[in-house]
């Protein structure tokens, strides 16, 4: 098997708190694997140290067979982009999607910078004219197109998604999520998202890691959802937590 | 659940009638635009949702109802009516007599809605300190117990804490417990537990619902998020620009009627989830933010 990423004995310090404990697992090319657990279980820390924004790490961090060392690598970077839970807060409120998208480019000295724009803004439904656009002039999901974007344009074969929906509405959500899954059936992409929200989890992943308290505790194909047949008892109980009642139970 | 409660007017805590949020036009000549028209509801001391997309009014409407619209933007109503006061007719003075300690609001964005170089501790205690005279020592203890509610662990070293220092799901459940500290008569909870993972916001929603059947409280649940509203509240009101399109019991929602409602209904994933792509409602440009 080929690993996109291949994560071992992963643990993250902040200064003196270790916030992520010997966390081993893997996605392989083509893959989408979902962290799941509660806030401050660990899971965007993961992320953050696979991106190199979490330098106070040991264990062994592999991107495309190429272990990672802790300082920024470029070489990581341009396989590997990340898209943030908040489209309001990663974009820069004073710089146009053009400038936004151009500054990966600059950074890693890619030609054909106006080609490249528009062609990535077309690949997430942007039309041109949102080109000249400050962050301000568009809706959250238009920005979440923008993040993700940015994100894409350097076409890098493994995408760190962190809650790229959590601060969208549903039927905005929903238009994200069916880019994310066309982007990664059309380029062969491999995921490894963030959520809280099972059901994400079970529409864009392949498996899921159950994290709780900066370990993980259970790997499991999505479709242990349907049945709820986890083995951990914490990854029971957070089943259970997003089950109760709703839309979900009625409709099935 | 809901109370018993001889029929008459004056049962309700709440009514609406007729309400109008409009905002001045793009250019002086244009016409104000509305984001509420004509809202028509009551509520007893019951759990109400609102659902609705972003842009359909949701917010504004919890706005207005506390009054926390400001000029240029414009609140009109043939009535607008808390436990027997006429809320468009109060001064501002008594205004704020009511908000904070017979009527309050969760905010969306904890971020945005706490004071930034004031400690948690002092902010959750402020809002006792206006509305009760209480010892600093009873005072303390209220906000420890209340953190403690919230499900915060380690209360007293959250409670020195200034905003930065916590995170986001934190500082969503200090305001929730600012909020309730005054255990208020209505509560307008506009996502308060959007920022929160499941088993955090079952245990908010818990203390909330616990407010509602013990003391009676009145709650206008305001969110996106259709499965919670459908499992929590009593009754919802779907919104769609500005408008409600339709009214059904929470439990019920599944078999909602109206094809906006559907939709909506349609694009939330599900825990088993077969479908390659999701239908995506078709938005108005105009009306989103």
């Amino acid at each position: 098997m080929n690993a996109a990423l291949d994560v071992h004995e992963l643990s993250v310090r902040y200064g003196r708190t270790e916030v992520v404990s010997d966390a081993t697992f893997a996605v392989a090319e083509g893959e989408s694997v979902a962290l799941v657990g509660e806030s401050g279980s660990g899971k965007s820390t993961i992320l953050k140290a696979v991106l190199g924004l979490a330098p106070d790490w040991s264990g062994r961090i592999e991107v495309f067979g190429k272990a990672r060392g802790h300082r920024p690598d470029p070489k990581v970077a341009q396989r590997c982009q990340m898209v943030f839970q908040d489209p309001y807060g990663s974009l820069h409120p004073r710089k146009s999607v053009d400038a936004a998208l151009a500054e990966p480019l600059a950074i890693h000295g890619l030609r054909d910078r106006d080609a490249r724009i528009e062609a990535v803004l077309d690949d997430v439904g942007l039309d041109r004219r949102f080109r000249y656009r400050f962050p301000h002039q568009l809706s959250g999901g238009q920005r979440q197109r923008v993040a993700i974007a940015r994100a894409l344009i350097l076409a890098p074969r493994l995408l760190l998604l962190d809650e790229p929906t959590s601060a969208l509405d549903v039927s905005v959500q929903a238009g994200i999520l069916n880019l994310l899954k066309r982007l990664r059936a059309e380029r062969g992409l491999s995921y490894l998202l963030v959520t809280h929200d099972l059901p994400v989890a079970s529409f864009l992943c392949d498996r899921l890691a159950v994290m709780q308290r900066g370990r993980i505790v259970e790997i499991a194909p999505v479709a242990t959802l349907r049945e709820g047949d986890f083995a951990d008892p914490y990854a029971r109980q957070l089943y259970a937590a997003s089950q109760v009642g709703g839309v979900e139970g009625h409709s099935a | 659940m809901m109370r018993e409660m001889p029929d008459g007017a004056t049962d309700d805590l709440l009514r609406v009638q007729n309400l109008v949020v409009s905002f001045p036009g793009a250019t002086r000549a244009a016409e104000r635009i509305e984001v509420v028209r004509g809202l028509s509801f009551t509520l007893a001391r019951e759990r109400l949702g609102i659902v609705g997309e972003s842009g359909s009014g949701k917010s504004m409407t919890g706005r207005a109802i506390l009054r926390l619209i400001r000029a240029p933007g414009r609140v009109a109503a043939t009535r607008l009516q808390f436990d027997g006061i006429d809320l468009l007719a109060l001064p501002e003075r008594g205004m704020r007599k009511l908000r904070g300690a017979r009527l309050s609001m969760i905010m969306q964005d904890p971020t945005f809605s706490l004071h930034p170089i004031m400690s948690v501790g002092r902010q959750i205690g402020e809002s006792l300190s206006l509305h009760e005279s209480l010892s600093r020592r009873e005072r303390k203890q209220r906000v420890r117990a209340m953190l403690e509610a919230v499900r915060i662990d380690d209360p007293d070293r959250v409670a020195k804490l200034y905003p930065h220092e916590i995170s986001g799901g934190m500082g969503q459940r200090v305001m929730i417990a600012m909020m309730l500290i005054a255990r208020p008569d209505l509560l307008i909870a506009d996502e308060p537990t959007s920022a929160l993972d499941v088993s955090v916001q079952a245990s908010v929603l818990q203390l909330i619902d616990d407010l509602v059947t013990e003391r009676g409280m009145g709650l206008v649940l305001i969110s996106h998020d259709l499965s919670l509203v459908a499992r929590f509240c009593d009754r919802i009101l779907v919104m769609h620009r500005g408008q409600v399109v339709e009214t059904c019991i929470a439990s019920e929602l599944h078999r909602a009627r109206h094809p906006y409602t559907q939709a909506l209904l349609a694009a939330v994933p599900r825990l088993h989830e077969t479908r390659d792509t999701l239908p995506v409602l078709e938005r108005d440009d105009r009306m989103s933010t």
